[in-house]
């Protein structure tokens, strides 16, 4: 094969920054004497046109199957070079850079050693260009529809915006509405407009949206493929409601004799029936029967719902069903839940009733709340006189109880229900405790301040030690950092600031994406920095708290983000793909599963195959190892890992690094 | 350069395998920045750190290297996620292997060098180089009969 | 009291005679009466099977191409056997359903070459005497010898006697002989060793490898369809020394492609002609392994990750082995 090649080579002179240094016609000299090289030049800047239009020319008039260019950083203009090649009708993969300014001209002032090197570095290359193969960007093509997993507004927002784009999108709900945590909240900080009245139009809009499917209800099943191509199975639970027919009357809810279940939208504060809408103002306005609570499951008997039910919708049979889609871009919008505060004894959380989380506290000021939106303690339902909030609760706890993180929410919410409780309640005594007050943001500082300056809650720096019940009382033991003093209060009710986590879901689904995952469960970005709302498994978005923590604001603007790349994914008829990926030699794979270990972006698979063995018609099943190629990203990790050497990867093989290593130690 | 001039100085050979998201734009800025080490240093683009495989490194001492480097991105920095863990392991056994062969240790050397730290890159190299140099030729590991028959 | 092999011959002969096995793996005479080798049977065969001191061979390697075939086969695995069958498994190379595996009593394998330094010489042949001797037939008259005295260097190391793969066990309940001596012991010396010294010791070893590739070819973990080393596309393709640090390179990689799989049987050395200690280059790696990432035995079971397809974000840097014993 090499030796049928026809390379040339172009030294640049970059100016002065190789050439002052580089005794670039020496190089070039050298260069031609060289097997294979049929043409070698030097010119004063191989990037500009002048120097591209060289190497067109002489891939032309010299019939070149290769290309080394010494010069800059292949980092810098590899891609330059490769058009310039492709566009004389060499393939771009022909093409190999010795670095010789960054790597040697810049750096030795020796113009005897920086010669010898960039001749070093020039044989290299040519080394390494001896045993490439052309290559070819593979394609695939892209599904035109996206899966939106996690119904709150962060789901909410990147569906509306991917279906304002033109593209269908579906999103997987596993509660029975969309809305998410969102939906709980009475008012959001810093404007303090209802959370209600801002997200419930959003929710009818998805709804609405002939290009949006809602499957509530529902939990993902698997994802197999790839970038463009993923199929999803979703298990759709039985409601036991026929989703057509029934028109949310409500009617079963009210007849339902069953009312013993923990309402989990009102945080258990109350109870709910064993049929039941989560909210009011759910979507889809459809009720869902709790088989665990319903007497018709349990024993059997009841069924009083079948039996008002005007529409005939309520279906005993009713099965999970599994629906199978494709897609070309999938967003995590997973979300969050409070922490569980067991372990928090000094709280007494789970001993007194008056101490609540901040989640609970919210229900309790909702209008549509257990209490009607009266704040009232959750013991006796009397009116609380001193309330004692309770910052960074689990956050920020390097203790091992709760989380290293801080949550980012609490400071803010928290001032947001001083507020309130302020504002509707001037008789009531607030006090705040905090390690430090966060308050970054638009409009934020100056609402935390109004809480202390203008509603006058009394925040006070340091921790608090132990929460006891004294009579119905709830004695609140802390410390006031600034005045160097322990301090007692005498509380009604304490509201804790429980630290959030991803939705524990989230692993099975990083799982099943082959998403990576931080120590706190948290979904990693591609890049922290300048790929924030992409996984590193392509394909795969991220929207909302399931990245990290985040406010209302910063959650729609990440859904949009995420929205727009998905949008810019979906865009393309085509997938170009990086030809550098790795092939098993089916031959040489000894289908030990290694190199599926190590994968990180889960691109190897295997299967059965039948080869022909020595002897007469035999055969035998072997099982060999096949690389995804539009899921591989070439990084290589399989080929090292091989022992038989079937691995390998394309562009970086080991024989063309091994005759680099040679070329070197020549 | 003549083979009495090369006789006269001794010049280490050192191959650096440098992953290409980091390391080597580490390199690259180590050049921009003009933070010179020796030219005895010769760098190798690899996709990741992950694609060094103990046969290059054994390779190169064969072929009469004195001294080889792989370079990466900081642990939870790689560019795929995992590449410079797998790395990280392959090579921690690999060099004590050969330091229980009797293969003098400070001839073989991983760094984590970002994108960033040029001067990381260059100080590393400099290191590197005067080690390589103190320690002299390679004579445990390169190929011996070789290197009789071009004398 | 039943002998091993007469437990072993009934079973086996059962499993033959009611159809659950079609084929059995196990020894028979081999060139001289102390080196049995592996052989299949069928049923009927059963009368040249031979288990006794000198079974050191580790059959599982043998599945890999025998399970390739039709029907069950009967594989008589000694306690260290199992754990290489179990690694196999693990690696897909062995299809478990179509072995069925006897768990055999191993009491420690003989060396006959320990026996001959002994200074007992014309031997004929040897017997098995309870009580863990050996009586050996010379041409000189008979004479006896302690099996515990002339154990395998691998025996000298037992790692278990217990079978950590096994569908049935082929035991004689008599107690087993006492535990192995500290099998990192050979390297904890050569660390302790300065390079050059270290570099001496092996140069003298490993420029003895004429390259016979035995070690290659008996090892469990070193199954490929095709070895690096034989292949020409590889770049690395040799299949003599050429020079100097061939061996060195052949016998590094050797290891390092068994890194985390070998579970330390000790056939490498065992059967190697020019008596290279190779199983000290694997214990290396075993004793690295425990002491950077956690105690880790090669097959000991079917599901883990082994210690080079996995990581931790803390593991040890490279530069630890600038830190460790011995002089530099």
């Amino acid at each position: 094969m090499s030796s049928l090649h026809k390379i040339g080579v172009f030294v640049c002179w970059c100016g002065s920054n190789i050439a002052a240094t580089v005794d670039v016609a020496a190089v070039a000299e050298a260069m031609r004497a060289e097997p294979n090289v049929v043409y070698a030049t030097d010119y004063q800047y191989m990037c500009s046109e002048g120097g591209q239009s060289r190497i067109r020319e002489a891939i032309k008039e010299y019939g070149l199957t290769g290309v080394v260019i010494c010069s800059c950083s292949p980092r810098m203009h590899e891609a330059t070079f490769r058009k310039a090649a492709q566009s004389a009708g060499l393939n771009p993969y022909m093409v190999e850079i010795a670095n010789i300014r960054e790597h040697c001209s810049w750096i030795h002032k020796d113009r005897m050693d920086a010669t010898a090197k960039a001749i070093v570095l020039a044989r290299t290359a040519l080394a390494k260009l001896n045993l490439n193969q052309p290559l070819t960007a593979g394609e695939s093509n892209v599904v035109k529809r996206a899966l939106v997993i996690g119904g709150g507004i962060a789901g909410i927002q990147s569906a509306l915006d991917i279906a304002e784009a033109g593209y269908e999108v579906d999103i997987v709900e596993k509660t029975p509405t969309i809305g998410g945590r969102m939906a709980q909240l009475d008012k959001t900080f810093p404007t303090l407009d209802c959370a209600a009245c801002i997200l419930t139009p959003k929710m009818v809009d998805a709804a609405q949206n002939e290009k949006i499917t809602l499957y509530t209800y529902s939990e993902m099943e698997s994802v197999s493929g790839f970038v463009g191509n993923f199929t999803a199975k979703i298990r759709k639970k039985a409601r036991h409601v026929n989703e057509d027919l029934c028109t949310g009357c409500g009617l079963c809810q009210e007849k339902c004799p069953s009312r013993k279940a923990k309402n989990e939208f009102n945080m258990g504060l109350n109870t709910r029936t064993a049929i039941y809408i989560p909210f009011a103002q759910a979507i889809p306005n459809v009720p869902v029967i709790d088989t665990e609570q319903c007497i018709h499951f349990k024993t059997g008997k009841c069924g009083l719902c079948q039996m008002n039910c005007s529409a005939k919708a309520i279906d005993f049979e009713q099965q999970d069903e599994i629906i199978e889609r494709q897609y070309g871009a999938i967003v995590v919008a997973t979300g969050f839940r409070p922490i569980s505060l067991e372990r928090f004894d000094e709280f007494g959380y789970s001993q007194n009733p008056d101490v609540v989380t901040s989640l609970e506290f919210e229900r309790i000021m909702n209008a549509a709340g257990p209490t009607k939106g009266q704040l009232v303690r959750p013991s006796d339902g009397k009116h609380p006189h001193c309330i004692v909030f309770v910052q960074c609760v689990g956050s920020r706890d390097t203790s091992g109880c709760g989380k290293p993180y801080c949550s980012k929410i609490c400071c803010m919410y928290t001032a947001k229900h001083a507020m309130l409780v302020r504002e509707k309640y001037p008789d009531v005594e607030v006090h705040v405790f905090y390690i430090d007050v966060r308050t970054p943001g638009k409009n934020f500082d100056e609402f935390y301040r109004r809480a202390v300056e203008q509603y006058d809650v009394d925040y006070i720096k340091g921790m608090v030690g132990k929460v006891s019940s004294h009579g119905d009382k709830l004695q609140v033991q802390g410390s006031d950092l600034i005045a160097d003093k322990q301090i007692i209060i005498d509380a009604d009710m304490v509201v804790l600031a429980a630290a959030i986590e991803p939705d524990p879901e989230v692993r099975k689904i990083a799982t099943m994406l082959t998403a990576s995952i931080d120590t706190n469960n948290f979904l990693t970005e591609a890049h922290p920095k300048l790929r924030p709302v992409e996984s590193p498994t392509a394909g795969v978005f991220l929207s909302g708290v399931c990245q990290g923590p985040k406010d209302i604001p910063e959650t729609v603007a990440q859904a949009s983000a995420a929205a727009a790349k998905v949008i810019g994914l979906l865009a393309k008829d085509k997938l170009k793909r990086n030809p550098c990926v790795a092939h098993s030699d089916e031959m040489l794979c000894n289908g030990c599963s290694a190199c599926e270990k190590v994968c990180p972006y889960g691109a190897i698979s295997y299967m059965d195959k039948e080869f022909r063995v020595p002897g007469p018609k035999r055969t035998e099943i072997r099982r060999i190892a096949v690389v995804n190629e539009a899921v591989c990203q070439g990084c290589g990790a399989c080929t090292v890992t091989c022992p038989s050497g079937a691995m390998d990867l394309k562009g970086f093989s080991t024989k063309q690094i091994m005759a680099e290593v040679d070329a070197i130690c020549r | 350069m003549s083979i009495e001039e090369t006789k006269k100085e001794y010049k280490p050979l050192i191959v650096a395998f440098c992953c290409n998201w980091c390391s080597y734009a580490g390199a690259d800025l180590a050049g921009t920045s003009r933070l010179s080490y020796p030219a005895d240093v010769k760098i190798i683009r690899v996709p990741c750190s992950c694609r060094v495989n103990p046969l290059f490194i054994l390779r190169a001492f064969q072929r009469g290297a004195d001294g080889v480097i792989i370079a990466g991105c900081h642990p939870g920095d790689c560019h795929y996620t995992s590449g410079n863990y797998y790395a990280r392991r392959r090579m921690t056994l690999l060099f004590s292997m050969l330091d229980y062969l009797g293969i003098e240790r400070a001839r073989t050397r991983v760094e984590w060098i970002s994108a960033a730290e040029g001067v990381k890159f260059s100080t590393t190299m400099n290191e590197f180089a005067k080690t390589i140099h103190e320690l002299g030729e390679n004579k445990k590991l390169e190929d011996l009969r070789c290197k009789e028959l071009l004398k | 009291m039943q002998r091993v092999i007469e437990i072993i011959k009934e079973k086996a002969g059962k499993l033959l005679a009611d159809g659950t096995v079609d084929r059995v793996i196990g020894w028979k005479d081999g060139e001289f009466f102390y080196d049995p080798t592996p052989a299949v049977f069928s049923a009927g065969e059963l009368e040249n099977l031979r288990y006794d001191s000198f079974c050191g061979a580790n059959v599982s390697k043998y599945l890999i191409a025998e399970t390739k075939k039709e029907g069950k086969i009967l594989a008589l695995l000694k306690p260290c056997d199992t754990y290489s069958f179990n690694e196999l498994v693990k690696e897909h190379r062995v299809d478990r359903d179509k072995v069925y595996v006897l768990g055999i009593e191993c009491r420690g394998k003989a060396d006959i070459n320990k026996i001959r330094d002994l200074g007992i010489k014309g031997i004929e042949s040897i017997e098995e005497l309870p009580g863990d001797e050996l009586l050996v037939h010379t041409i000189y008259g008979d004479k006896t010898c302690k099996l515990n005295d002339v154990l395998l260097e691998k025996c000298l190391c037992c790692k278990s006697k217990t079978h950590v793969a096994s569908d049935d066990l082929a035991l004689t309940g008599e107690p087993m002989p006492e535990a192995p001596k500290d099998r990192f012991a050979m390297v904890a010396k050569l660390e302790m060793m300065t390079p050059d010294e270290r570099f001496e010791f092996w140069r003298g070893e490993l420029s003895r490898c004429i390259r016979c590739n035995a070690c290659r070819n008996v090892c469990p973990a070193c199954s490929c369809l095709k070895c690096v080393f034989d292949n020409d596309a590889s770049g690395v393709a040799s299949k003599a020394n050429a020079d100097t640090f061939e061996e060195n390179m052949f016998h590094i990689i050797r290891a390092f492609h068994v890194a985390g799989r070998c579970t330390d049987c000790g056939e490498c050395s065992r059967v190697c002609p020019q008596h290279i200690p190779l199983h000290l280059l694997n214990r290396k790696f075993i004793k690295d392994i425990n002491e950077f990432y956690g105690e880790y035995q090669a097959g000991a079971d079917t599901t883990s990750r082994g210690p080079l397809t996995d990581y931790t974000p803390d593991d040890v840097e490279p530069s630890i082995v600038m830190k460790r014993g011995g002089d530099q």
